[in-house]
């Protein structure tokens, strides 16, 4: 066996049918929905959406069935004389009527399809808003485009992130003490157990961290006596204002490496490192992410964490029957997904089919950089529906043996017969998808036992038996 | 009352106060106050979403088809069409030199795809702006492939929810009239804006069975194309969810001369009400005796339940807020039908002789609000020291974080609460989350204090 095993040619074959033009049962969502969610995960900050009411209604009833918390979204609510006159009056009554009633330290301003398409001039909208006599606790306002006619959810997120670190960024507003002491961390769309995490290892390593954005706690508070109006929790803005003095920056996401982000922005422009890497999901990718703690830490990873580790090779061994061969059907955001595939292959299980509403560029690339020692290499596709998924999966009798991937998945897994393992967001016909772990060993070892005890739930219940012991 | 924006003060009301009553409503919502209230498109969805054999294409960026797909418990006893998502779409390239070419394509290829009865177009926010035709490439789909292509002007800035409905109705319009109306007996009746959540529809359709009135067509629950063309064949229109669908009995009533009368099948009440009024309006004895009997029967089978969960209940408060002003008088006398009391109540698109209404059917002290929001709810919640609050998937998680049981009373449900059998289920699900033992420990019953209670 060769010793460098080479990354093999990622298969493109020609998609099973001429090209739909029509979207048919979507794996996405749209950017402002992802600019909403950053924004709420800046402390004492709301979202806002200029555009249309029911943008903001059907984003909060999306978001909120997932989360199962609050998640107020304001809106400058169009009309159609706004549309035709254009919208600063209705954008200058919103945002003097959710400063009133939410008193907010930040407005986070999204753009929709209709005020992209109308081209609203929100540079200047928000320039002359801002010259307007105020009050000094106004809060700061940051903008950013997210026409839904481009990209996905996971855009409207990533851009959202970028853009709110390239407008409060700040060099040399911090005190010298604290120079190049941390670390920033932007961990793309994940789950608020997930930043809790985050912030966990940033602890244990000794490393103090600007994780951005943190709905950790805004979005998985817990129950109240007194209604917050902004739930508490949050990147601090004097973090966010401190991003480029950090010591390096930590970014998630393989596909997003090609792009402008936030890490890439203050290493361009403030020389802050940036070490990007994929969402740290299963052992090798984790790996990866502690490697780069170390290095930016200069300290071991805690043995906490390397007896997670020993724990879940422990538990790979003992699993592994169950895994060898299994197929698997995997459905996500791109650098969800890319980890999901790094997973799962480093356990036994075949990748057959990866795919994703989004449309990086870089997700077959991925993909195939994390699945080097496939016997059978997977199938890629970006920029997918589910019922194109559907189509590719029967013609090619790809035959999966579960699927796994947001709730969305669950109407093409019955069809299939086989189990729906949920990840990712959203997950809408179950409780709890903001507690869901993926990341690091501890998230693998859940993954991995829910992986396993599914498939042998199946086994139980499909054989006249039912066997006591597995 | 100091959530309550300036702009908004009108739009709450309490009952007993000095101020001589005046509520506004029917208004754009204000910015920046976090309306409920979703869109026009939203308007036009929901009330078109549960005919079963039709296409439903949304034109427009994908957004608006992803937040509707699957959306309402509706359900088919056939073909299940309307639960797939279809959109256009758009891109960035698309808005630059218009959407008509995509949405012909996209429309062809479906059609020839799914074979539906009927397409539904709806138009979003930019298709209004980049002033695509879609009423021109409807019709040359409509020709080509010889069924009704039907836009939906539903572009969502275009005015509030209530504009959507009208849409919606206009759509249908087309429809209605344009089938065979032989063989229709003359007790026959349109069930309109009932949308068999759970399977409502056809408890209500079996109500009417066994009454011996014919069900025309159901608009929309459990909706098929062909019964909605021969919709002006029924003798009557009987008319729930009169904020979606009175412009439609309207203007079946002009076109046709039938006759709609307003009902609601939520509560023991107002069910039984309705099946009178509807038997009372055919003058026909025999049905009216057997609508008796069988109101008799059905209220002996769950009364006994319901007393059960009526002394479990009695005194307790409930706070109301939903779509629609007249599900709320219904919720109103329900909830009074289990010894509770209504301490607020509102909705998102109620007009002047709604909240009149309200009015008087509410006790003193009760809160009344027009088109509210997330923080003037909890307030209110807060205030009132609720047991109960009734809405949607959005007020869900505000009764939830404050500690205080919630009955999804929207088009989400999967529960029928309609009917002799849904105001057991009603009962029941009110029951269930009031009496559970989890709000004993929420910081609003015990504070933060780790002493035991239990």
């Amino acid at each position: 066996m060769s010793s460098q095993p080479r990354a093999p040619k990622s298969r493109s074959p020609k998609a099973p049918r001429p090209n739909w033009v029509s979207t048919r049962n979507p794996c996405k969502a749209c950017a402002p929905l992802g600019a909403a969610l950053v924004m709420r995960g800046i402390e004492g900050a709301l979202p806002f959406l200029h555009g249309s009411q029911g943008c903001a209604t059907y984003m909060r009833r999306y978001l909120i069935s997932h989360f199962r918390e609050p998640m107020d979204i304001a809106t400058s609510g169009f009309s159609e004389a706004t549309t035709i006159f254009g919208g600063e009056a209705n954008l200058r009554q919103g945002l003097d009527n959710v400063t009133s009633q939410y008193h907010p330290s930040l407005i986070g301003i999204a753009t929709t399809c209709l005020t992209e398409t109308i081209g609203e001039d929100m540079h200047g909208m928000l320039h002359e808003y801002r010259a307007l006599p105020g009050e000094e606790s106004d809060p700061l306002l940051v903008h950013v485009s997210t026409p839904s006619y481009s990209g996905t959810h996971i855009d409207g997120f990533n851009d959202s992130v970028r853009a709110v670190v390239e407008q409060l960024a700040q060099a040399g507003e911090t005190p010298s003490a604290y120079l190049n002491t941390f670390v920033n961390v932007f961990p793309g769309m994940v789950s608020s157990e997930d930043l809790r995490w985050v912030k966990e290892v940033c602890a244990d390593f000794g490393l103090p961290a600007t994780l951005f954005p943190d709905y950790s706690e805004t979005l998985d508070g817990p129950s109240m006596e007194i209604y917050k109006k902004i739930p508490e929790g949050g990147t601090p803005l004097a973090a966010l204002r401190a991003t480029p003095s950090a010591k390096a920056s930590i970014e998630f996401g393989r596909t997003i490496r090609h792009k402008r982000t936030a890490a890439s922005f203050l290493q361009e422009r403030f020389e802050v490192p940036a070490k990007r890497i994929g969402m740290p999901i299963g052992i090798n990718e984790s790996d990866i992410f502690f490697a780069a703690m170390e290095k930016i830490s200069g300290r071991k990873t805690p043995e906490k964490y390397t007896r997670e580790r020993g724990r879940l090779v422990d538990a790979y061994v003992d699993g592994h029957k169950y895994l060898f061969g299994k197929r698997a059907l995997v459905i996500g955001d791109e650098d969800m997904a890319v980890g999901l595939a790094s997973f799962l292959a480093e356990t036994g299980v075949l990748p057959v089919l990866c795919a994703s509403g989004g449309k990086s560029g870089a997700f077959a690339r991925s993909i195939a950089e994390v699945t080097t020692h496939l016997r059978e290499p997977a199938i890629v596709r970006e920029g997918v529906d589910f019922m194109t998924i559907a189509e590719e999966l029967a013609l090619k009798e790809l035959k999966p043996d579960f699927v796994i991937g947001s709730s969305k998945a669950a109407k093409l897994a019955r069809e299939l017969g086989v189990p729906l393992i949920r990840v990712g967001f959203p997950i809408h016909d179950r409780i709890g998808g903001q507690r869901i772990l993926h990341l690091g060993y501890r998230g693998a070892q859940q993954l991995f036992d829910l992986v396993v005890n599914t498939l042998l739930e199946v086994k139980q219940d499909s054989n006249l038996i039912g066997y006591s012991y597995l | 009352m100091g959530d309550i924006l300036r702009e908004r003060e009108r739009q709450v009301y309490r009952k007993g106060a000095e101020q001589p009553f005046q509520l506004d409503c029917e208004k754009q919502s204000v910015a920046g106050s976090v309306s409920q209230r979703a869109c026009v498109f939203c308007g036009s969805r929901v009330v078109l979403y549960p005919i079963a054999d039709a296409l439903h294409i949304v034109h427009g960026p994908i957004g608006c088809a992803s937040y509707t797909w699957d959306i309402r418990g509706a359900l088919s006893s056939g073909p299940e069409l309307h639960r797939l998502s279809f959109s256009t779409d758009l891109q960035e390239m698309d808005v630059v030199q218009g959407g008509e070419k995509k949405l012909y394509a996209g429309l062809c290829e479906l059609i020839d795809a799914h074979q539906p009865k009927a397409a539904f177009v709806y138009a979003t926010c930019i298709v209004g702006v980049i002033g695509d035709d879609v009423e021109a490439v409807c019709k040359r789909v409509s020709m080509e492939k010889g069924i009704p292509v039907l836009p939906v002007h539903s572009e969502g800035f275009k005015g509030t929810k209530k504009d959507g409905y009208r849409a919606a109705c206009d759509a249908l319009l087309k429809l209605a009239g344009t089938g065979p109306t032989e063989g229709i007996t003359p007790h026959s009746i349109n069930i309109l804006g009932d949308f068999n959540l759970a399977g409502e529809t056809w408890m209500i359709r079996d109500y009417y069975k066994r009454m011996g009135v014919e069900v025309v067509s159901c608009i929309t629950g459990d909706g098929r194309v062909d019964e909605i063309r021969c919709a002006h064949g029924a003798a009557l229109n009987v008319v729930q969810c009169s904020g979606s669908m009175t412009h439609l009995a309207k203007t079946l009533k002009e076109k046709y001369g039938t006759p709609f009368i307003r009902v609601s099948y939520f509560g023991v009440e107002d069910m039984s009400k309705s099946l009178y009024d509807v038997a009372r309006h055919f003058k026909d004895k025999e049905m009216m005796k057997r609508t008796q009997a069988m109101v008799r029967e059905e209220l002996e089978r769950i009364m006994p339940q319901l007393a059960d969960y009526k002394r479990a209940l009695e005194g307790k408060r409930a706070a109301i807020y939903v779509g629609g002003a007249f599900k709320a008088f219904s919720l109103v006398a329900a909830l009074r039908h289990l010894g509770m009391t209504t301490v607020m109540v509102g909705s998102q698109t109620g007009n002047k002789d709604d909240y009149e209404q309200l009015r008087e059917l509410c006790d003193e002290g009760t809160i009344i609000a027009d088109d509210s929001n997330p923080l003037e709810l909890s307030s209110f919640l807060e205030e009132k020291d609720v047991d109960v609050f009734i809405g949607g998937v959005k007020e869900r998680p505000i009764a939830y974080k404050l500690g205080i049981g919630f009955c999804d009373h929207n088009h989400e449900r999967k529960e029928a609460l309609a009917g002799f059998e849904g105001m057991l289920n009603f009962a029941k699900e009110v029951y269930s989350s009031v009496l559970s033992p989890v709000w004993r420990l929420t910081p609003r019953k015990r504070g933060n204090s780790l002493e035991v209670v239990r």
